[in-house]
């Protein structure tokens, strides 16, 4: 039995997947026949079958932690780093295979928004399905109705078929019936990643309601900037592991540089690049200071190099290669390829097959202190884009010695331009 | 699986892996049981939904097979009918049959149907098959109406007797849960089944005195192993609880035990199942 404040506790928990389980759609009885009739031959043969380790997979393995009630946990890791396997388990969708854990409360999971929304029904019929389907009772949602009606602001078509919805009406009145669920335990997963800018920002501010209002959150996102608004702490899943549980800010910047480079220079091996990436196959990126070492902190005052090597395993044309450069909160600072300018992009729109490597210079006095990510693109505009890393590397900018740094007070804002201040005195007293 | 606690107005989940057999929560059933009926309630409200004749197609069937089997089996093939009109014959059996058959069908592919409920929200799985059974239930309210009406045409009194039905009807149900269970639990994993069920429906039809009657069967141990069809029993039940006639007794007791039995590993089955189902499907 746990300590009475601890909402959820969780015990070398550990879920094993056979290696292609997700693939054996078309598992049929004719494989298993097979299957068997091979294994009694090989038994009769004196052969021992031995359930290999090789052929599983542990999306997790040994994972501890605890949350406090009324504590919003975060969890940040890579695709794959067992991120919803975890939600999954404490979310009971599916048992762990070993270990043990303790979920004091009514626990609900918005995995996805809209589960069991029937296109048919009108909304009205949806959101009583749905308010049963995430576990609210019948008076629960009653209660609630008109506040779930005016949150998803689709009053006028409230008793029309939900498939005549508009995919923005559908997604705020999925959130709206399941932001007015309220478990003692809310388990919520990159629900933010839908929607537009607007109706994002509603969410997240409900979130923040429902995290302030004594509920504990598990929260799992990819935005960084979501997570340290609204959480407090945070866990860094890794291969199914946790590496690090830290206050959010501290959790975050970790996550942020870890697996990326430690020293500004991130190469990429060829099972992280996706199939359908080719003919472009990205090798490498790597910041540099103005003496050309490959760095992972540069300075504000000096010029800092930004490079990309990549290969072409075919000719490509129209492709332009860049990055957008983020603030660790998830905030854009700008976006640059290289062929924005005129005459590169006549002497580049064709590139014949090779290895290549862009470059650039971001000025001096451009970036404030702070740390920055680098997100990788190359595509071709309005064709197809071939690879995308949204994380693919950080880097730290220090500001000692720029404008403004004799007075000792952080400056807010990703920028540190130099602008040309002048003062007029107008006139004597 | 909750636990005594101070406050036992909170509840405390446990997770751990699953092992071995599992028995059937029903007090979690319980406390589910808003949701049993709303997935009931959208099946049917779902089933007809864009179909010109709607709900009318409830009717249709009945009638449309009734009059097939009068022409096939009472007119062109002179099949015995316990002295019985063809018509009142074929619908009295096809009452409980459609409903079974209804059930199976959709019961048989409720987990699949339903994936994206199983992979994102915890719930007890039993509650899939079980709603898609029930949601049947309104065709056969339906076409229990109707041979009401088609006795009252042949003018065939009815008796206090007819209350057999209620049992009767719950017995046909839960042979259908049954199977239900077994087969959608096969079908996570070996889509095979879905393809099984139209002909294991025929199949299972013929084995069913529904166009001829039980008298064909030799009395004895043949008699009885027939009986072993849970359907067979039902169907023989309804006859007598409409039409009077001998009492399906032993009929009926071995359709029952064989229900028991079905249902009995069905949800032993299913729950063992059931731990994987997220990860497979």
């Amino acid at each position: 039995m746990m300590d009475s404040d601890l909402s959820i506790l969780v015990r070398g928990i550990g879920k094993r997947y056979k290696i292609g389980a997700s693939q054996q759609r078309t598992d049929t009885l004719r494989d298993l026949i097979t299957a068997q009739a091979a294994r009694i031959g090989s038994s009769l043969r004196g052969k021992r079958n031995h359930s290999n380790e090789t052929d599983h997979i542990w999306a997790l393995r040994d994972v501890n932690f605890e949350v406090k009630r009324g504590q919003a946990l975060g969890i940040i890791g890579r695709n794959g780093a067992g991120k919803s396997t975890l939600l999954k388990v404490l979310s009971r969708v599916t048992d762990p295979t070993e270990g043990y854990g303790e979920l004091r409360g009514r626990v609900g999971s918005l995995l996805e928004v809209g589960t069991g929304f029937h296109p048919e029904l009108t909304g009205r019929e949806n959101i009583f399905l749905n308010g049963a389907i995430l576990g609210m009772h019948k008076k629960e949602i009653e209660a609630r109705f008109d506040e779930i009606v005016a949150f998803s602001e689709v009053e006028k078509f409230i008793d029309t078929p939900v498939k005549r919805y508009s995919s923005g009406m559908y997604l705020r009145l999925a959130f709206a019936v399941a932001a007015h669920l309220e478990p003692e335990i809310l388990v919520v997963d990159e629900v933010l990643a839908v929607g537009d800018a607007d109706f994002q920002r509603k969410c997240l501010g409900k979130m923040g309601d429902v995290a302030n209002s004594g509920r504990t959150v598990l929260f799992v996102s990819h935005n960084m900037s979501a997570i340290l608004r609204l959480t407090q702490d945070s866990i860094v899943l890794d291969k199914g592991k946790v590496l690090l549980r830290a206050p959010s800010s501290e959790a975050v910047d970790f996550y942020l540089n870890r697996g990326l480079s430690k020293l500004g220079e991130r190469f990429w091996e060829v099972d992280e690049v996706p199939a359908f990436s080719a003919p472009f196959r990205p090798m490498a990126i790597r910041i540099l200071d103005k003496n050309g070492h490959v760095s992972d902190s540069v300075r504000s005052v000096e010029p800092i190099r930004i490079e990309i090597d990549y290969e072409l395993t075919e000719d490509v044309t129209g492709l332009r290669v860049g990055y957008y450069l983020f603030t660790t909160r998830g905030e854009p600072v700008f976006t640059s390829f290289d062929i924005d300018s005129e005459e590169l992009f006549k002497e580049y729109t064709a590139r014949p097959k090779g290895i290549y490597t862009s470059r650039c210079t971001i000025p001096p006095d451009t970036l404030n202190e702070g740390r920055f990510l680098l997100g990788v693109n190359a595509s071709s505009y309005g064709i197809r884009r071939y690879f995308q890393d949204d994380q693919a590397l950080s880097f730290s900018v220090d500001a000692s010695g720029a404008p403004g740094t004799h007075w000792p007070e952080p400056r807010p804002g990703p920028v540190r331009p130099i602008l040309g201040w002048e003062i007029e005195q107008k006139g004597s007293v | 699986m909750a636990e005594a606690n101070l406050n036992p107005s909170i509840q405390v989940v446990t997770l751990k892996p699953a092992k071995g057999w599992l028995g059937i929560d029903l007090k979690e059933l319980w406390h589910y049981r808003e949701l049993i009926y709303f997935l009931t309630w959208r099946d049917i409200k779902v089933r007809y939904k864009q179909a010109v004749l709607g709900i009318a197609w409830s009717v249709l069937q009945p009638v449309l097979t009734t009059a097939i089997m009068t022409v096939v089996f009472g007119i062109l093939l002179e099949v015995e009918s316990d002295g019985l009109p063809y018509p009142v014959f074929a619908l009295s059996a096809l009452l409980p049959w459609h409903l079974f058959q209804l059930s199976l069908q959709k019961s048989s592919i409720s987990l699949v149907g339903n994936a994206n409920l199983l992979t994102k929200v915890y719930f007890p799985r039993l509650i899939i098959p079980l709603s898609s059974v029930l949601s049947a239930m309104v065709d056969f309210i339906i076409s229990l109406i109707l041979l009401f009406i088609t006795m009252a045409i042949y003018k065939i009194p009815l008796t206090w007797n007819a209350l057999w039905v209620i049992p009767l009807t719950l017995l046909t149900v839960l042979a259908a849960l049954a199977v239900g269970l077994w087969l959608s639990a096969l079908n996570v994993q070996y889509r095979d089944v879905q393809q099984m069920v139209p002909f294991l429906i025929q199949i299972w039809m013929y084995a069913t005195p529904i166009v001829y009657p039980i008298t064909t069967i030799p009395e004895g141990t043949f008699r009885y192993i027939y009986s072993l069809n849970p359907m067979v029993g039902v169907v023989q039940g309804f006859r007598w609880a409409f039409f009077g006639g001998s009492p399906p007794d032993m009929t009926l007791l071995i359709s029952s035990l064989a229900v028991l039995l079905l249902l009995t590993s069905g949800l032993f089955f299913f729950r063992r199942m059931e731990k994987t189902f997220a990860d497979v499907v």
